[in-house]
């Protein structure tokens, strides 16, 4: 039961994910990233992680796209803006992607099918056992990221400051 | 999953669907009484006795109304805008505890859908998600008015979005779980939260008075700046449905509240009442209790609906900021200081 609604999960993601790429309208490409975001919270689910998937939906879905909606809602972005590219570029990106292509293909060729990893410990994603985990042994790590949020913040704050002599 | 649980499933979804309907459906006509009451006059009193048909006949108006889609718009995204916002404003009801578990036939049933031990960060998502069926139906009418509408909800949504988890999360640390479920049992009585957390409460009815986009912060649907606001270019019973999302978010917002502050099916004498109704009459009596409090939140959403002006933007901005960010983060730490304290000693 639970693999086939991973697979059908995870063919829809890798199909959002590509609309993504080939939408032509970057607010359609936004929404169809909302909807690759959101079977990703599928799988969280799946995997018996739901602290993680709810803040998956929370702050991905619910905050971090609304904002790139909104900053492209601003910008207008649509076909006669489009500024049109030279073919050299188109060929050096064609060129690209083939060795990315060539790479992955061998990669994958070398990797042989394990079996399942099967959690030590199932209960791990509920949000009890990792609040114990991250105020527990990774206390310092968990700490230092959230000064690094910080320090972002304070960047983002001082950036955006008028500059008092102006006014 | 036997074919018991989800017939029972099934049948408390529906019900809580058409509850919420009928709510959201009598919430347009209470607003139109409460509104004339306030200013000191009749309301709508023709359709029926004292005019309680009213709603279906503006019901009936909705579906017979033209359908406009402008040849302009994003057909799509237009027609999936409204769609969006009334699920989003549906789906909250999932993990509210309407009741204690009740006795039918010798089985215990749960009066509530999904008891999942993230219930309140649940409720959290949803409301996140609400904004998008307004950001796409404004996007998509492709009016600058309703574009400008469509962005002011979605930044109004962010700012208070922050303080509405902040001052949750000082209630969290007083409760120490994320289920629904649990948090109600804790408030036994008159062992509300409300009383240990006045200012946590004071801040979440203020944001989700903003997150509602009910005045005085309905800034997006500003009628003097923005014509309609964000619904300007809908018609017929796709502008319904935004109207009636903004009634079920009313009505879901007033049970979290409820719930999470005013011991939602908890009320004095309650043990009493068990032992005098049984185990099958007491529980609704608790459903019924609580159905008085979200009667009454809804009622002060419309009370200072007509009382208090809306604000202006950079007010808007300013106190959701600079106001109730650093308020919610003082009340989270003086909470942590006095557990702290409790602990100790």
């Amino acid at each position: 039961m639970s693999t086939q609604v991973f697979y059908f999960v995870a063919t829809l993601s890798i199909i959002f994910s590509l609309m993504v790429i080939f939408a032509k309208n970057p607010i359609h490409s936004v929404l169809y990233l909302i909807l690759t975001f959101f079977t990703f919270t599928v799988h969280y689910v799946l995997l018996n992680a739901q602290f993680l998937a709810v803040v998956n939906f929370i702050v991905y879905m619910g905050a971090i796209m609304v904002l790139f909606l909104f900053v492209l809602m601003l910008l207008n972005l649509n076909n006669e803006t489009e500024p049109s590219k030279s073919p050299l570029i188109k060929i050096v990106g064609v060129i690209a992607g083939c060795c990315l292509v060539v790479t992955l293909v061998g990669s994958f060729k070398a990797a042989t099918i394990t079996s399942p990893l099967i959690l030590k410990n199932p209960g791990l994603g509920l949000v009890e056992n990792l609040g114990k985990e991250l105020f527990g042994p990774f206390l310092l790590p968990f700490e230092l990221s959230s000064l690094l949020l910080l320090a972002a913040m304070v960047g983002a704050v001082l950036l955006s400051k008028r500059d008092e002599v102006e006014i | 999953m036997d074919t018991g649980f989800i017939i029972e499933k099934f049948i408390l979804v529906a019900v809580i669907f058409g509850i919420s309907l009928v709510i959201a459906m009598y919430s347009t006509y209470a607003e139109r009484k409460v509104a004339a009451y306030l200013q000191d006059r009749l309301g709508p009193d023709r359709a029926g006795p004292f005019g309680i048909l009213q709603p279906l006949a503006d019901g009936v108006k909705m579906f017979m109304k033209e359908e406009i889609i402008p040849t302009t718009s994003n057909k799509w995204l237009f027609i999936i805008g409204p769609g969006l916002a009334l699920l989003c404003a549906c789906i909250g009801t999932a993990v509210i505890p309407w009741g204690s578990p009740m006795e039918i036939g010798g089985k215990i049933v749960p009066l509530q859908v999904a008891d999942i031990n993230v219930g309140v960060l649940y409720i959290f998502g949803v409301v996140s998600l609400g904004v998008y069926g307004v950001m796409i139906g404004g996007w998509a009418s492709n009016n600058k008015y309703s574009l400008l509408s469509a962005i002011r909800a979605a930044s109004q949504n962010i700012s208070y979005e922050i303080a509405m988890g902040l001052s949750i999360i000082a209630l969290l640390l007083m409760t120490n779980t994320l289920s629904l479920k649990t948090i109600v049992e804790q408030q036994h009585g008159l062992n509300w939260n409300v009383w240990y957390q006045p200012l946590g409460f004071l801040i979440f009815m203020i944001c989700s008075f903003a997150e509602t986009n009910r005045a005085p912060f309905d800034l997006p649907e500003c009628e003097t700046e923005l014509i309609g606001g964000y619904h300007t270019e809908y018609s017929s019973m796709k502008l319904g449905f935004y109207l009636f999302a903004e009634y079920i978010n009313m009505f879901v917002s007033s049970a979290v509240m409820a719930t999470l502050y005013f011991g939602g099916y908890n009320y004095p004498g309650m043990d009493y009442m068990a032992t005098l109704l049984g185990p099958t009459w007491a529980p609704l009596f608790g459903v019924g209790v609580f159905f008085i409090k979200i009667v009454f939140f809804i009622f002060f959403f419309m009370w200072v609906r007509w009382t208090i002006p809306r604000f202006r933007y950079d007010q808007l901005m300013n106190l959701g900021w600079k106001g109730l960010i650093p308020l919610a983060i003082a009340n989270i730490i003086i909470t942590g200081v006095v557990i702290a304290i409790i602990e100790k000693f």
